[in-house]
């Protein structure tokens, strides 16, 4: 089964331990050959396929469907409908968790939002399938579709994001806003986008029984599992999902979809296996996407540019059946030091699919709003926007006065402006010019995300042969938990990576846990660790217990594991290999647990973050409104790095996100329906390969003794905060130009000649 | 999807039978053809492969000095064929600036010019499209048409031609050549689309049959060759449509314009030959006063068709700006971006 246990890899040259060794992805060779399978590659005998039908209205309720001429169609086996499909075992609006989103999956025909499934057509063929759906030529009640961030009625909603209070207040904002030397006043718009990962949510569900085997990507699986069973009444064990490899997760495959478990109710009602997989289009819709944001910041400095107030206001949109509300104005809780700091939430009901997790939830949004806003501050009192920041420098978190359990963010400052040349930034706009005459601009950004972490367990074996075995059940979205995960399961089984077998990516394995927050690699990675100590424990206490091994009376704490044997700490001649103690035993193979968790205590006493500061260089043809960005330099801190060069992968493609949100993302909504008018990659604009210019990222070297054992932050999202910003600000100091609206469009940077 | 016959024809007068056939229409590369089946835009009876039709496939040059380009010769293999490039380098600029690699790869000269609109709302089967319905209204209009047409559009339709190749085409009086129920005919390239009018979905000046089978370039429009742009502004470097495009053509003589050729792509239904504006250029000395007031001739009668009052003033400096590259010369090779804005920079040296 190669595609769930990786034992091994081709050859890398590596000195010393796994940890912190700059190793290609060990997945790597069988995706450049096609045999990496991912949930849509697998075909089961009599598999049949699904395609969705999905609502052209936003609004309303489905009157008619024409089923007859749908199943009158060569190929086609059955049709689901809200009138036929298989019951399931409880309401799927119940929210069961705080983990559980509203999906659509046939309970009615009501309609909540343009791209809803409305119907399933379950075919021999993809094509009978897909022809199956056309016909099915809806009829729908249609009622007034909610669009944009100025309809319905604005609220305050309970929390924003995953429970966070909408409104934070530390200090008296009115107060630092009187008392303050210069103020700023500016509001902020960031537009809906959607997800597009480049493998779209697909499901192969078969059923044997009551027993279901389920291929899907998940960010999450033993939480899917969970849904699954409670929306079709089984004992979670009597459920496997697959899922070794995501084509991209970004948040949109965190919780099971409605189309997914569409894909599992065909199976039921057909009784036989199914495929289904979204189109590019069909994405706009059920997957999650990031809600447009209204942001208006008021900042006060007094003489000196220290603040007297920061207040982010945000207003945005969940969808008219769910609450999820992104914490854009969150994301000034941390950055500054302000006496007096307020985030505020408000929002309306529009009629969209709900909005939920993508990259940088809040951060992304909060972050371009305030870094373009303290841009706007250091202009105000005259100040280079670097030496600004370096002012208002936050030693201790500023709304809870907690110390940082690590912040080398000066470092990233200093390393970053010196890679960058900062220091030769004329303060004034429009003062750069290239030799063709080009207007240059230099913008920077500082970047910061939570170091999170969730709960993972792991199983760690050693063998008769000496090697060793690691179990989770981890989730590779292509950020590499394959490679990084093994390497630590290495370093804590002592052994060579190539000497460990590696098995993952099914929810029958131990809980991996979820691969979001920027928390995987520190949670997996540290029951993972945790389980390597603990199966290493039992070997040494195997050892030291028997008068006949040379490290006989040495006592656990007084051995180390390395290379594959154990050795009494205080005489290194004397150890004895894992394969020799397990055969004296008797014994085929030894094993442990081991979970990796939040320290509670660490969590009271610390504020966790990682930080980064990214500088951005565009040239901008202001005649034309054309901006390219010609070079970008990001150096971050996040603890301890597992894998340099995935590492570096990570923050690279979160600074070109970065760079997509201040200059190409967004999706066109009709205002009059509520329907997506770009929803494929052809006009949904993500950057091209010419839009990206070389990049310099750099690692700050930061340990961190609090955030957990192996003292990792978490790399994931925090590339395309600052980034964003970073590129507007240049944007403006090219131009003078300071546009508030995102993506930057061509207009907005025509001025008059 | 919907089921469909599939005939390749041997001969283009058997095509022309096959495909003259109510529900049938011509299939070459499909680079934009498969897009609309898969979304249901169009749902064709039957499909004419004409990528096996002997002959179609050659550059070739006449005697009378015109070139001729068959309708199957790849986009790609056109734009790098050195000597079309030298002679014609702002058509090669145009077709390296349009589509992606893979496309261009693909794409043929006859294709290109029939490629469909991309108005969203004639991509979608659900929003009402005259173009695409006759009758039916138009959901642009009051939509979100901040790319739409700014010259030549009607109530009827505000879409535009997106292609790239056709503009510098159009500019240097292309002549298309058309194989049909009666024989052979042809067209100059300008008279190819149509302006939406009243009748948005007669798209063409095509009858049903009518396969093109070349592209002529008369001898003349090798004389543009040494000061010949194409500049084009879009949304990101690559794999964009134009906002606004232009070809710019000069014919410079003793330090005056003895002849100018301009067109604009991404303003309306069809590629816009801007003849008022080379009656100003003609004569004239290639200076900035000049390409202004040729700028303002273009765009005199362009009027906003919702969200996209930009285009036009963007449109103005285009013209400007393509007509300051042309006369300042054409490069020695087509720049790394072509088309772009950012092609002579330093960026990219």
């Amino acid at each position: 089964m190669p595609e769930i246990s990786l034992t091994s890899a081709p050859a890398h040259i590596r000195h010393g331990s796994n940890i912190g060794q700059p190793l290609t992805r060990r997945d790597g060779v069988l995706k450049v050959k096609g045999q990496a399978a991912y949930a849509a590659d697998h075909h089961p005998p009599g598999m049949l396929f699904a395609v969705i039908a999905v609502s052209s209205i936003a609004r309303g309720r489905v009157a008619a469907l024409d089923v007859a001429a749908a199943k009158g169609h060569k190929g086609v086996v059955d049709v689901m409908t809200s009138k036929h499909r298989p019951e399931l075992a409880i309401d799927p609006d119940i929210k069961t968790n705080p983990f559980v989103f509203r999906m659509e999956v046939l309970q009615s025909d009501e309609i909540r939002y343009a791209n809803q499934p409305i119907a399933v057509v379950i075919a021999e063929t993809l094509e009978a399938a897909t022809e199956g759906a056309a016909l099915l030529a809806p009829r729908y009640d249609a009622l007034a579709p909610r669009v944009g961030l100025d309809a319905g009625e604005t609220f305050a909603p309970p929390v924003v994001g995953v429970g966070n209070p909408a409104e934070v207040q530390h200090g008296d904002i009115d107060a630092g806003l009187a008392a303050a030397a210069k103020r700023i006043e500016a509001t902020y718009e960031t537009p809906p986008q959607y997800h597009n990962a480049m493998e779209p949510h697909a499901i192969v569900a078969s059923w044997d029984g009551d027993t279901l085997s389920i291929d899907t990507p998940s960010q999450a699986m033993v939480m899917a599992r969970a849904r699954v069973a409670e929306l079709f009444g089984l004992v979670p064990e009597k459920i496997r999902i697959c899922s070794p490899f995501l084509g991209g997760g970004f948040g949109s495959k965190g919780f099971l979809t409605g189309p997914q478990i569409l894909g599992v109710m065909a199976a039921k009602l057909v009784g036989k296996p199914v495929k289904l997989v979204l189109r590019r289009e069909q994405m706009y819709g059920p997957v999650g996407h990031r809600a447009p944001t209204r942001q208006r910041l008021r900042m006060g400095i007094d003489a000196e540019g220290r603040f007297t107030a920061i207040d982010h206001h945000a207003k945005t949109v969940s969808s008219s059946y769910d609450d999820f509300y992104e914490p854009a104005a969150d994301a000034s809780h941390t950055l500054y030091a302000s006496p007096a700091i307020r985030s505020s939430h408000e929002a309306a009901r529009v009629d969209t699919g709900t909005p939920l997790f993508m990259r940088a939830p809040g951060e992304a949004t909060g972050s371009i709003a305030l870094e373009s806003a303290i841009d706007e501050m250091a202009l105000a009192c005259g100040m280079d926007p670097l030496a600004f920041r370096l002012t208002n420098y936050a030693e201790v978190e500023p709304t809870t006065g907690k110390p940082f359990s690590s912040k080398a963010l000066r470092a990233c400052y200093e390393q970053g402006a010196a890679r960058f040349g900062w220091a030769k930034r004329p303060l004034a706009p429009r003062q750069m010019r290239d030799d063709s005459g080009l207007l240059v601009g230099w913008g920077m950004g500082t970047a910061t995300f939570p170091a999170l972490m969730f709960q993972a367990e792991a199983r760690a074996a050693i063998r008769r042969d000496g090697t060793g075995v690691m179990e989770i059940g981890a989730h590779d979205m292509g950020q590499g938990a394959w490679t990084a995960l093994a390497q630590i399961a290495a370093d804590g089984l002592g052994l060579d990576v190539d000497r460990v077998e590696f098995r993952s990516g099914t929810s029958d394995l131990p809980d991996g846990g979820i691969a979001g927050g920027s928390a995987h690699t520190a949670t997996a990675g540290n029951a993972i660790h945790n389980a390597g100590a603990a199966v290493i424990a039992r070997l040494a206490d195997l050892a030291t217990r028997d008068e006949r091994s040379p490290l006989f009376g040495a006592g656990n704490a007084g051995v180390v594991a390395r290379d594959g044997k154990l050795f009494r700490r205080d005489d290194e001649s004397r150890g004895e290999s894992y394969a020799d103690i397990l055969a004296r035993a008797g014994l085929a193979e030894i094993d442990a647990r081991g979970t990796g968790a939040p320290n509670p205590t660490a969590q009271t006493d610390y504020a966790m973050h990682a930080h980064g500061a990214v500088f951005a260089e565009v040239k901008v043809d202001s005649e034309l409104g054309q901006i390219r960005v010609s070079r970008m330099v990001g150096a971050f801190a996040a603890g301890r790095i597992i894998n340099p060069h995935l590492v570096r992968s990570q923050l690279l493609g979160g600074m070109i996100w970065g760079l997509s949100f201040a200059l190409h993302e967004e999706a066109i909504t009709d205002r009059r329906t509520g329907r997506i008018m770009n929803a494929d990659l052809g006009e949904y604009h993500i950057p091209v390969n010419a839009d990206v210019p070389p990049m310099d990222v750099l690692t700050v070297e930061e340990h961190d003794p609090h955030v957990n054992a192996l003292g990792i932050k978490g790399v994931g999202e925090i590339g395309i905060t600052g980034s964003a910003g970073a590129v507007a600000n240049a944007v403006w100091h090219a131009t003078g130009v300071r546009v508030r609206r995102f993506p930057i469009r061509i207009e907005e940077l025509l001025t008059p000649l | 999807m919907k089921p469909f016959d599939y005939v390749r024809p041997a001969t283009i007068a058997e095509a022309v039978t096959a495909a003259a056939q109510p529900g049938a229409t011509y299939l070459a590369a499909g680079t934009n053809l498969l897009d609309l089946m898969k979304g249901g835009v169009s749902r064709p009876d039957r499909l004419v492969d004409v990528t096996h039709l002997q002959g179609l496939d050659k550059i070739e040059h006449l005697a009378d000095g015109a070139l001729r380009i068959g309708a199957l010769v790849r986009n790609a293999d056109l734009a790098h064929d050195a000597a079309f490039a030298k002679a014609h380098p702002a058509i090669a600029e145009a077709l390296l600036s349009g589509a992606s690699a893979q496309l261009r790869n693909a794409a043929t000269v006859g294709g290109n010019l029939l490629q469909r609109t991309r108005c969203a709302y004639f991509y979608d089967p659900t929003s009402r499209c005259n173009r695409r319905e006759a009758g039916s209204g138009c959901d642009a209009r009051g939509g979100e048409n901040r790319l739409h047409a700014v010259l030549g559009w009607s109530e009827n339709c505000i879409a535009t031609h997106p292609s790239d190749f056709c503009v510098p085409l159009v500019a240097l009086d292309a002549i298309v050549e058309i194989e049909g129920k009666s024989g052979r005919r042809e067209l100059p390239l300008d008279e190819l689309h149509r302006l939406p009018g009243a009748a948005p979905q007669r798209e063409t000046a095509l009858e049903p049959g009518d396969l093109i089978v070349a592209v002529r370039l008369p001898a003349t429009a090798r004389d543009f060759a040494g000061h010949a742009r194409y500049l084009k502004v879009r949304e990101r470097t690559s794999y964009a449509f134009a906002v606004v495009s232009a070809a710019a053509a000069l014919r410079i003589e003793n330090g005056k314009i003895r002849e100018a050729r301009l067109a604009l792509g991404g303003v309306a239904a069809k590629p816009w030959r801007a003849r008022a504006a080379e009656a100003v250029l003609k004569g004239a000395a290639p200076e900035p006063s000049a390409f202004s007031e040729a700028a303002q001739a273009a765009l005199t009668d362009a009027k906003p068709s919702g969200d996209n009052a930009f285009k036009i003033e963007l449109a103005r400096r285009i013209v400007v700006r393509a007509l300051t590259l042309a006369a300042a010369g054409t490069p020695a090779r087509i720049p790394a971006l072509p088309a772009s804005p950012f092609a002579s920079g330093a960026l990219h040296a």
